[in-house]
């Protein structure tokens, strides 16, 4: 057995150490926000927050993730607005959809570390996440949003 | 009501037979002004009164609006409910919108083809407008006034004198008992509270927290999950397997062999049933298998091209089209152009990888899955597992992206015959190397283009294509004509303007399964026939916006032509800046782009900008049609730059997005895109965005540095 805490709570699972926190989070803890797009690395669909930092959770194990919180998407915040979260609602960046979990969690990360990005730094920040609907110059432009909204939301 | 037959076969409500339950009642507005259809049960999800396929309202008020198209990021799932609010008269905010299972009742649901705005809403407007005065009627009568005294707003019928008011709950009753009206007024687009409109998108909230459930996120009580290997060389079979090893992973529960449908032929595979994906997977890449080849290893990308290349240069091909003759132009032409041009094999690669879940249970089976044609399905499923039809229940998920891809049968059969061997409601999930190694692709296509030049002007234009027909696979007898969109994406008003034109496909067959990808065969016709008119221009001496002047004569072409100009002051082009333009038909909508290429201080070629122009007739959505035509620049960005699909020795090349590299946030230019207004009909949406975008690029880098690409992909840098 292995204790998870995602998005607060704590999980029991009995599960491979070895298993990819991907798979955990949506097939035993069953929170299905997260996604799978291409298993090793390269599109950022599952990104997820591992104490804090932006990690794919399609190559990370399990048993990485132990004694550490665990956030997904369904837990950046209580009522879906994240001054990310929000930005992407104003924008409407969406289209299919299934990348902008792991979109919205790394773009969360980088304004927590830098509250007013660049696109020179958006671009290195967002570099991770594949969207194939080709939603790039809202998530930009979201990102700008974001920032403005979080800068507000701390007056 | 006055109506199209369209709306007529869309048949009758489902009598859902709801023994014990309370009576529902229902009405169809009749296409031939029969009296209305009354049904003493409704659909038992729904419990409420059906006033047309896509309308419920129960007694409480609430609304139910239905999506029976695909919603894959292209915005039906808004977009209808933005239009049948409209003349309803009732608040976006306030309507509930499920997905239709496949029923026959709605028509094609195939979402494909950009059409599910386009073919519908017409009928959509009319439908709701008559709903809306039968609520009226049945308010007046109820109160005992004239129905012209009253009106809809918000989901409620008002007597203007009186003040009386009565949300439509109250009367749906009284209002299924009406004979629908014969004729109906429908507002003017300058009328439109909702339609035409930037609102925003119903589904966005919940893809922004996690909520919104793709066919990966679906889950059934008691479900299992399979990964499948198939055989890597696209239809070949198993010779034996070993399970052994697999059997030994934790979680794996049973290992077999399957055979699904590659369109009307098989692919074989061996199934792993586990209780976690992971574990499945695991499990399949510990499975030993010896495959049958069946003949596929000859397959190679550069025998495929020079097939094609044979096939242009020495033969005609069917015509699809043919117009004065060509032929005799070019014989006796003094300035002649005859050139080449390949595009390459595309995955559709959704984000989503493919899957679905399947429960079959003796005579039936339900599946839920990201599924772009559930009536295909429907077809397919009943046909192969002998069913019934009406046994085969097909619920659409939101799809992580589709492009075509999705509306291929092979992954909800692999997941219906897995479910039939365990006898459990299963999920079989394909890995990112599934999707991309085992098609259907776009298929890679050569075209040989000719023109004679008369003094300047252009005197004939002979087109010829070689590549896979994506018809063949669902009929054979299309074997024996020339692929129908072999002139896809070349404008109409040439037509009249240029007196000798013809289209012809020789016909090119491999055993490669290919299917539509977005915007079908205008994404490499456009890349063909647009780099050539450019070349054409130069040819004649011609700047390539004025060449485009003179032959698209019509005003909607002329209009377009005067926005890119003006949008990307195109006449006060810079030195050192090179411009490309580009104009495509596709699915009713035509699209220009310029593109603005310059050089970056190393020397190599960068993007500037994007303009882009569409001309969709009527449309729904601004904002929604403005995302559309920039994903599909960026989507068009990769397939031109990027990527594509080789094979060697009867395998694919490309494994995974590292192979297959896709445009990231730092390859995109800024992209402006404008929407043409006027009264035309609606055209499409989804797709027309993409054809322009590779032949303004490239004829942008033509403008700049004289290099002429005649071949996709090609890489940025290496030009």
């Amino acid at each position: 057995m292995i204790k998870l805490t995602i998005n607060g709570k704590e999980h029991t699972l009995d599960a491979d150490p070895e298993m990819p926190l991907l798979w955990a989070i949506r097939d035993l803890a069953g929170l299905t926000g997260t996604k799978f797009g291409c298993g090793v690395a390269q599109c950022g669909a599952c990104m997820v927050h591992l104490d804090g930092d932006a990690v794919r959770s399609c190559v990370t194990k399990i048993k990485r993730a132990v004694g550490k919180q665990v956030i997904t998407i369904e837990g950046l915040s209580d009522n879906n607005n994240h001054p990310v979260q929000q930005a992407w609602a104003e924008i409407d960046v969406p289209q299919c959809g299934y990348c902008h979990s792991g979109q919205i969690m790394a773009a969360a990360v980088l304004l927590r570390d830098n509250p007013n990005p660049t696109d020179a730094d958006i671009d290195i920040a967002m570099a991770g996440n594949i969207c194939r609907c080709g939603t790039y110059p809202r998530i930009r432009k979201a990102i700008h949003t974001a920032a403005e909204l979080q800068q507000k939301s701390l007056k | 009501m006055s109506s199209t037959t369209d709306i007529s076969r869309r048949g009758f409500l489902k009598i859902a037979g709801l023994g014990g339950t309370a009576l529902y009642l229902g009405v169809f507005p009749s296409a031939t002004g029969a009296e209305a259809t009354i049904v003493n049960a409704g659909q038992a999800a729904y419990q409420s009164i059906e006033l047309n396929a896509w309308v419920y309202i129960d007694t409480a008020g609430k609304v139910t609006f239905v999506d029976h198209r695909a919603e894959m990021g292209q915005g039906s799932y808004h977009s209808v409910s933005q239009i049948l609010a409209e003349e309803l008269e009732v608040d976006l905010n306030d309507v509930n919108i499920i997905f239709g299972q496949g029923d026959k009742k709605y028509g094609s649901q195939v979402t494909g083809g950009s059409s599910t705005i386009r073919m519908n809403y017409k009928n959509f407007l009319k439908l709701t407008a008559t709903a809306r005065e039968m609520l009226i009627a049945a308010a007046a009568a109820q109160w005992g006034v004239a129905a012209a005294e009253c009106y809809a707003e918000h989901g409620h019928v008002i007597h203007k004198k009186s003040g009386k008011k009565a949300h439509y709950g109250e009367l749906v009753v009284a209002a299924s008992k009406l004979t629908p009206p014969k004729d109906v007024k429908l507002k003017k687009r300058s009328e439109y509270r909702l339609i035409g409109k930037p609102l925003k998108r119903l589904d966005t909230p919940l893809k922004t927290n996690g909520t919104a459930i793709f066919g990966l996120d679906k889950r059934v009580p008691g479900m299992v999950f399979a990964a499948v290997e198939r055989n890597p060389r696209l239809r070949g079979k198993v010779k034996s397997f070993d399970a052994s090893a697999a059997l030994k992973v934790p979680g794996v529960q049973k290992v077999f062999k399957i055979k699904m449908l590659v369109f009307k032929t098989y692919r074989e595979g061996v199934a792993v049933v586990a209780n976690s994906t992971y574990a499945a997977f695991q499990g399949k890449k510990a499975l030993k298998v010896e495959w049958d080849d069946s003949g596929f290893e000859h397959i190679n990308t550069a025998d495929i091209y020079a097939r094609q290349l044979e096939n242009v240069k020495t033969k005609e091909g069917l015509f699809l089209k043919k117009q004065g003759d060509p032929d005799a132009a070019l014989a006796k032409s003094a300035q002649k152009l005859d050139l080449i041009y390949q595009t390459p094999y595309q995955s559709h690669s959704p984000i989503e990888p493919l899957n679905c879940v399947a429960h079959y249970q003796g005579d039936k089976v339900e599946v839920w899955g990201p599924i772009q044609a559930p009536d295909w399905i429907q077809d397919a499923l009943s046909e192969e597992m002998g069913l019934k039809r009406e046994n085969v229940i097909v619920n659409m998920t939101f799809l992580g992206g589709g492009f075509g891809r999705k509306a291929f049968m092979d992954y909800p059969h692999e997941a219906a015959v897995i479910s039939k061997e365990i006898n459990a409601p299963v999920q079989v999930v394909w890995t990112r190397e599934d999707e991309m190694t085992q098609g259907p692709y776009r298929p890679g296509i050569t075209y040989r283009c000719e023109a004679s030049i008369n003094n300047g002007d252009i005197d004939a234009l002979k087109f010829r294509m070689s590549g896979q027909n994506n018809d063949h696979w669902r009929d054979p007898k299309n074997k024996q004509q020339a692929n129908r969109s072999t002139s896809e994406g070349f404008l109409q008003p040439y037509y009249d303007s240029i007196k000798n034109i013809s289209f012809a496909e020789v016909i090119f067959e491999t055993p490669i399964p290919s299917m539509w990808w977005r915007s079908v065969y205008a994404s490499t016709n456009g890349f063909a026939y647009e780099s050539f008119l450019d070349e054409v221009a130069h040819a004649a001496g011609k700047d390539p916006m004025d060449l485009r002047r003179q032959y698209l004569t019509d005003e909607r072409s002329q209009k377009l032509l005067d926005k890119m100009e003006e949008i990307s002051g195109w006449k006060n082009r810079k030195k050192n800046e090179g411009f490309g333009v580009a104009i495509t038909e596709c699915f009713a909508s035509t699209v220009g782009q310029i593109v603005k290429v310059s050089r970056k201080a190393g020397g190599k070629v960068k993007i500037d900008k994007v303009w882009a122009v569409m001309d969709c007739g009527w449309y729904v959505n601004p904002d929604i049609v403005q995302a559309q035509v920039e994903g599909a620049i960026v989507m068009g960005l990769g397939a031109a730059t990027m990527h594509e699909i080789t094979f060697t020795d009867g395998l694919v090349d490309q494994k995974n997005y590292h192979s297959y590299q896709m445009p990231r946030i730092y390859d995109i230019p800024p992209i402006e895109v404008h929407i043409m207004e006027n009264a035309e009909d609606a055209g499409g949406v989804g797709e027309p965005g993409l054809p322009s975008f590779a032949p303004a690029l490239t004829n942008a880098i033509f403008d700049l540095t004289g290099t002429r690409i005649r071949k996709l992909p090609f890489k940025m840098d290496e030009v």
